[in-house]
């Protein structure tokens, strides 16, 4: 049987990537911040290291910088290493994470800084800042000095100064994480855009998958100084490869059992509490018996019958029974707690497709909670 | 705004609370020298005339009102005495201050580049020579610099010279001891604004293609400026005043503007005129005060 999403993947590193880290490793004193990374990026992708605070994100961003140098371990741009390339001679720009703008000097010095040290003559510096100016819409800003503007104007400033000198790779150090949520929404989509229609490479840094997701070719999970996986947005949230980043990336539900048969790229796990389990046999080997189940919430499908069972599915459904213990509506949709007889509660959310409320559960209603083998993803323990 | 109001509630007669000290120990004392340097001397207790006396009536306060006289200034402005005092007392502000920032800038930065816990003992050895009275450490300037002293030594054992160099009562001496004292004056300010300097702005001057010495000085540099305008007022207006290291360190062919007016009024007993000097000095040294407020309040505003 073949996985929906893998043939979203690998169009994977034909030709020298853009960017290559190899088995870089960075330690502070005894503590590893960055632990044998490897990736590879390639021209015009848009690329995001997602991560929880405190795993490295930074720290590898000023390696590609040269603001920190790796203790072992090479960063190859175009195949080049680039070990020995101070920061300001690094066809590489960095958007800070506090912007880092300059105080003492106005939106169109701010933006034009880089270009003056590149040494374009004076016309050209002019019409880039203007160019500059209007691709982030802060026309008729360009006096301002920084503590006179918006949150949200200081971001676009900063990118500005970071995207004139034409950067081969931008790095970009959760540049949305000081805007309202709002404003982080309009953001996301325009960096999207502008990174398409300007075909430089992007390396984003964020916590939020959700930014993440929306923004980025390709995310980079990163925990501990290491890469968990490196996938679409698409694969990382249908086929995660391990439970950490299953349980990182969106909500999900996790069943742990054992192994009890193999048969056909299905298998039947005996789920600790939930009973048994029929899910379909993944893609990536799994090392011990020990494993587990897991299921998005928007996968299962709950209905007060059993359903039946039809050729389609080859007779095989997952049907697990229980009561609904909560129910939360969020408008476009609903999440309801089952607890199921087995002992487990599980997620499960619906989408509200219709205005009025026919298709509600309430608390205490015994339903059956169903969902395919398909739906399932095994993952080790 | 009526009075009551002004006083209604705590914070605001906290808020008057400058005013009231500006008023007691700045325009009230500045009031009495302003009156006395527009009196004259007399062989009198006190040493001048006319002296407002409210027991003699309306008519004798209007007399003496009439009495005064602005003959000090016109004194001040005709005497070579005072104009090179004051010019003297001006260039050696100058040339000290010059000094100190060329010192106390390098160490400053020095500082704020050391590792945090390093900061506080390096400040501290900035501070620590203010434990030590400041008389005492002039005397031992005279010390160090006089004909037998230990910089002669030195520099007699390090044959940078083959006969003593006489340092004592000459305006080396008095610089040397002038940039000596101020010293941690200069270095504090500066030190204050550097130290607080976000360091990824020059990180970002580096990522934009300058090279450390570029990002100095278009970054750090002009960020400093508040720190320097700091302490350079801070050393430069005592300075002008000062009167304690030349009388001990320079010679005494010429004279700072506070050892002119030490004399006026102890040894010539003259109050008026060491009062109309006093005067003069404020006024001068208000000049460098509007400007550097003026400044501040600019910067003020380009932040609003
Ligand atoms: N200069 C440094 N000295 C010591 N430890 C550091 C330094 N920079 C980062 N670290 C540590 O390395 C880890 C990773 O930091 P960072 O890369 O900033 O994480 P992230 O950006 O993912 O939140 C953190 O535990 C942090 O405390
Ligand atoms: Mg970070």
């Amino acid at each position: 049987m073949t996985d929906p999403v893998q043939s979203l993947d690998d169009a994977e590193l034909h030709g020298v990537p853009l960017l290559r880290v190899d088995a870089v490793v960075k330690r502070f004193g005894g503590f590893m911040a960055v632990d044998r990374l490897s990736l590879d990026v390639r021209a015009g992708e848009f690329f995001a290291l997602l991560g929880p605070s405190g795993c490295g994100k930074t720290t590898l961003l000023r390696m590609l910088a040269g603001f920190e140098t790796p203790d072992s371990g090479r960063i190859l741009l175009n195949g080049t290493d680039i070990a020995a390339v101070p920061p300001h001679q690094r066809p590489v720009n960095m958007m800070f994470q506090n912007y880092a703008l300059f105080p003492h000097l106005t939106v169109r010095d701010n933006i034009a800084f880089g270009l003056k040290r590149a040494g374009l003559p004076r016309a050209e510096i002019a019409a880039r800042v203007a160019e500059m100016v209007a691709l982030v819409r802060l026309e008729g800003m360009e006096k301002r000095k920084p503590d006179q503007l918006s949150g949200g104007q200081r971001q676009r400033v900063a990118l500005a100064r970071s995207l004139a000198r034409r950067p081969q790779l931008l790095l970009l150090d959760e540049p949305l994480a000081a805007l309202d949520k709002k404003l982080r929404e309009n953001t996301q989509f325009e960096l999207t855009q502008l990174q398409r229609r300007l075909g430089t490479t992007f390396i984003i840094v964020t916590h939020d998958q959700e930014e993440a997701m929306t923004m980025a070719d390709r995310i980079g999970v990163m925990e501990a100084g290491r890469l968990e996986q490196v996938a679409t947005p698409r694969q990382l949230y249908e086929a995660p490869n391990s439970r950490w980043v299953a349980e990182f990336v969106g909500g999900i539900n996790i069943l742990e059992g054992q192994i009890e048969s193999r048969d056909a790229g299905r298998m039947t796990i005996a789920a600790r509490d939930a009973g048994h389990v029929i899910a379909a046999e993944p893609l990536h080997c799994l090392t011990k018996n020990d494993i587990c189940v897991a299921i998005r919430p928007e996968k299962i499908r709950l209905s007060k019958r059993p359903p039946a069972s039809d050729a389609g599915h080859a007779a095989v459904i997952n049907r697990l029974e229980g009561i609904i213990i909560g129910v939360n509506y969020l408008g476009g949709q609903t999440t309801y707690q089952v607890k199921l007889d087995g002992g487990a509660v599980l997620r499960v959310s619906v989408a509200n497709m219709a205005r009025l409320d026919v298709d509600a559960y309430n608390v205490t209603q015994r339903v059956v909670a169903w969902f395919t083998p398909d739906d399932c993803v095994v993952l080790d323990q | 705004m009526s009075g009551r109001r002004i006083f209604a509630s705590p914070a605001r007669r906290a808020a008057i609370a400058p005013y009231l000290w500006m008023l007691l120990f700045f325009l009230l004392p500045f009031g009495f020298v302003l009156k006395i340097s527009l009196s004259h001397t007399a062989i009198a207790q006190p040493p001048y005339l006319p002296v407002f006396d409210l027991a003699h009536g309306f008519a004798a306060i209007k007399a003496a009102f009439a009495a005064l006289s602005l003959d000090n200034f016109r004194l001040l402005a005709s005497d070579d005495l005072y104009v090179l005092s004051y010019l003297r007392s001006l260039v050696v502000a100058l040339i000290s201050t010059s000094i100190l920032l060329a010192i106390g800038y390098p160490i400053a930065y020095g500082m704020s580049r050391l590792p945090a816990r390093w900061q506080p003992v390096a400040m501290t050895l900035v501070i620590v020579p203010f434990w030590t009275s400041f008389l005492i450490r002039i005397y031992a300037w005279i010390n160090i610099l006089q004909h037998d002293g230990l910089l002669n030594k030195v520099l007699l054992a390090l044959h940078v010279i083959s006969v003593p160099v006489v340092w004592l009562s000459t305006d080396t001496a008095m610089v040397i001891g002038i940039v000596y004292s101020y010293l941690p004056f200069m270095i504090l300010p500066l030190y204050a604004t550097l130290a607080k300097m976000d360091s990824t702005l020059l990180e970002a001057a580096s990522d934009l293609g300058s090279s450390r010495l570029k990002a100095f000085w278009l970054v750090t540099f002009p960020l400093s400026l508040p720190g320097i305008a700091a302490g350079v007022l801070l050393c430069f207006i005592p300075i002008v005043g000062e009167f304690v290291i030349p009388d001990l360190l320079a010679g005494s062919n010429s004279l700072m503007i506070g050892q002119t007016l030490w004399l006026e009024f102890f040894t010539n007993r003259d109050w008026p005129v060491a009062s109309a000097i006093a005067i003069v000095l404020l006024v001068l040294l208000l000049a460098p005060l509007l400007i550097y407020d003026r400044l501040q309040r600019r910067q003020l505003e380009g932040r609003r």
